[in-house]
């Protein structure tokens, strides 16, 4: 009876914790923009050194090495806390999907805490090889073939890395990339240039935006229990 | 041994060594194409036995990697013909033993693990082969001891070529990629001198007055080889970086006379790469092993221009070997203009690889002149050839 009673109790004082720290969280919500022509996504040219796809793909396929929207909004712009580890919760999180569609890597940035599942699906109706290959001391090379139809990898790595880059051997036109952070508070930038990051605890950040190519711009920023809002402009140099 | 038997073992010494100089090539290729790890694991093709993998499946950077792993058992097969030649007749019942053992391993695999029948197939294939050579196999003499122990060096070499290859592979070196392609040029060097050693022109070489006369030039041909050496080696780790051109131009480099290597310039170069190949960023490192490369190829141009020179002033007019020299110097000039196209065409496969193929030639050619002028005096110190027991030459 009283182990029932300190259980209730526990679950109460939790919840209450839960509903207290989520009423103090804030919001960092934004916009990327980039400044400048970059130059044009080069075109894949030797799609045929595998004909199943060239028949798989009909239309020029490009490396999306920039995502720039009509008004600017630069897309897959990694948006994160600097400087905070140890506060990854990717062993409960859903696990995130990386596939592979038309012989191209979809999507071309993808972004996951430490310890989350990473899930690299083969929708195409041949064989790939999915070859990661981390750079950050921790994160283990991996290399394995996956077959048209066959099951699905599973990845996780245990270090925090940017741009972690996944690739396939056989087309070596094809490779992604995937940031690995060890904590929830991130965001990638959509196709207009947005961000949110949700549930921050109150405090003084850096705030980091990094591209695969132009590099990485820095704010400090504090957040309350409101919503702060914090742009970036990338300039092509 | 007799005169037709020598000089069939010599045409298969030479074919030999042509091989290795197309594996090299094929080396080549799957580097050019970024294809080394398009075929994830090793011994085995995606699971198959490599010999039964579908022909079907060859395709991207598959094709590449496994037509140089077949091209790598093809070698292999001809080293092994080649060590088991050397030994003459007296190599006949290894032989047949040998192909006893691979029959009844092949029959083992087949009983014990029957899923593995491709690899029971393949054991088995080769110890019939092996029973069915001994039958027609060679009657001829034993080759002289330092010769047999070189193709047995080969072929040690050769099985850990192959092996380092595959853990190249499986353990995802690149380091480990770097000595497979130092240890292709060395290996070749080898087969080169075996195919030497066994013709004719090699024993008059040795009997005749010339091998004297080329002690002089010992220094020119063995110092030159070695900075071809040291060339190639800085070729192959450029080459398995992974990282494509470090420097994108030519004559300069990033419009300099030498590239500004600190990070804030490195970050530049690899912001404004265009990217159409999972390359690895490009380091201050990388830079350095490519200017490297680009001055020792200065270094080489210029030694094998003086080995040409030394080798002018000591051998009279239209001695052929005169013209074997002429003959390396064209082939540093060759590369010196397919380094710099290899990085004017971005890295273009076929260009890049044909750079491998006439760094290799270069190599050998210094390394044969090399060994030429050290010549041994054999008439002193030269063994005969072991005479055949006569019960085992009339045994079949």
């Amino acid at each position: 009876m009283g182990y029932m009673k300190a259980k209730h109790l526990g679950v109460v004082v939790a919840v209450a914790t839960g509903m207290a720290l989520s009423a103090v969280a804030g919001e960092i919500r934004g916009k990327i923009t980039l400044k400048g022509t970059p130059p044009a996504n080069p075109v894949v040219k030797d799609l045929s050194a595998d004909p199943n796809c060239s028949k798989l793909v009909k239309e020029a396929v490009h490396v999306p090495m920039y995502r720039v929207g009509a008004d600017g909004g630069l897309a897959d712009v990694f948006v994160t806390l600097a400087g905070i580890t140890g506060k990854s919760t990717g062993a409960s999180a859903p696990p995130a999907v990386l596939d592979q569609k038309g012989c191209q890597y979809v999507p071309y940035v993808l972004a996951i805490q430490t310890k989350q599942t990473l899930l690299v699906k083969n929708s195409d109706p041949l064989l790939h090889n999915v070859h990661a290959t981390p750079t950050a001391p921790g994160n283990k090379e991996r290399n394995e073939a996956q077959l048209a139809g066959g099951p699905d990898l599973k990845f996780s790595f245990d270090a925090p890395e940017k741009f972690l880059r996944f690739k396939c051997d056989v087309h070596p036109w094809m490779f992604a990339y995937v940031c690995v952070e060890d904590h929830p508070w991130f965001a990638l930038s959509s196709e207009d240039g947005t961000y949110v990051i949700k549930d921050v605890p109150p405090g003084k950040y850096t705030l980091e935006a990094s591209h695969r190519k132009l590099g990485t711009l820095k704010k400090e920023i504090e957040v309350t229990d409101g919503v702060v809002n914090v742009d970036f402009v990338f300039e092509v140099k | 041994m007799s005169g037709a038997s020598s000089s069939a073992l010599h045409r298969f010494a030479v074919l030999t060594a042509c091989a290795v100089l197309v594996l090299i090539g094929a080396g080549g290729l799957v580097t050019s194409h970024g294809a080394g790890l398009a075929v994830p694991d090793w011994p085995n093709t995606y699971g198959y036995n490599m010999f039964f993998f579908p022909v079907s499946a060859w395709i991207g950077g598959i094709f590449y990697e496994h037509t140089h792993r077949l091209l790598g058992a093809l070698v292999g097969l001809l080293t092994l013909v080649l060590a088991v030649w050397m030994h003459g007749a007296p190599a006949r019942p290894w032989l047949m033993r040998g192909g006893w053992v691979a029959l009844v391993l092949g029959a083992t695999v087949l009983l014990l693990a029957p899923a593995r029948w491709q690899d029971a197939v393949v054991l088995g294939g080769s110890g019939l082969a092996a029973l069915i050579a001994s039958r027609f196999w060679p009657r001829c003499a034993p080759q002289p001891t330092r010769l047999r122990r070189l193709g047995l060096l080969a072929l040690v070499l050769v099985v850990v070529q192959g092996v380092l290859g595959g853990l190249r592979v499986v353990w995802l070196k690149d380091e480990l990629g770097i000595v497979h392609a130092t240890t292709a040029q060395l290996f070749l060097i080898l087969m080169a001198a075996l195919a030497l050693f066994t013709s004719r022109a090699w024993q008059r070489f040795q009997s005749g007055p010339l091998a004297q006369r080329l002690r002089p030039l010992r220094p020119w041909y063995t110092w030159t080889s070695a900075l071809i050496l040291v060339q190639l080696i800085l070729g192959a780790t450029m080459r398995h970086e992974h990282a494509g051109l470090a420097v994108p131009d030519f004559p300069l480099a990033y419009g300099r006379l030498w590239p500004a290597t600190d990070p804030e310039s490195v970050a530049r170069y690899n912001r404004q790469r265009v990217e159409t190949r999972a390359y690895n960023d490009i380091t201050a490192t990388h830079i350095r092993v490519h200017m490297a490369h680009r001055l020792m190829a200065l270094v080489v141009t210029g030694a094998i221009a003086a080995a040409w020179w030394q080798t002018r002033r000591r051998l009279e007019p239209g001695h052929v070997l005169r013209r074997v020299t002429a003959f390396w110097l064209l082939l540093v000039c060759v590369q010196f203009g397919l380094g710099a196209w290899t990085v004017w065409s971005n890295k273009a496969a076929d260009v890049a690889t044909l750079h491998v193929v006439v760094g290799a030639l270069t190599f050998v050619t210094g390394a044969l002149l090399a060994i030429a002028a050290h010549a041994p005096n054999v008439r002193q110190s030269a063994p005969l050839p072991r005479a055949v027991p006569a019960a085992m030459a009339t045994a079949s």
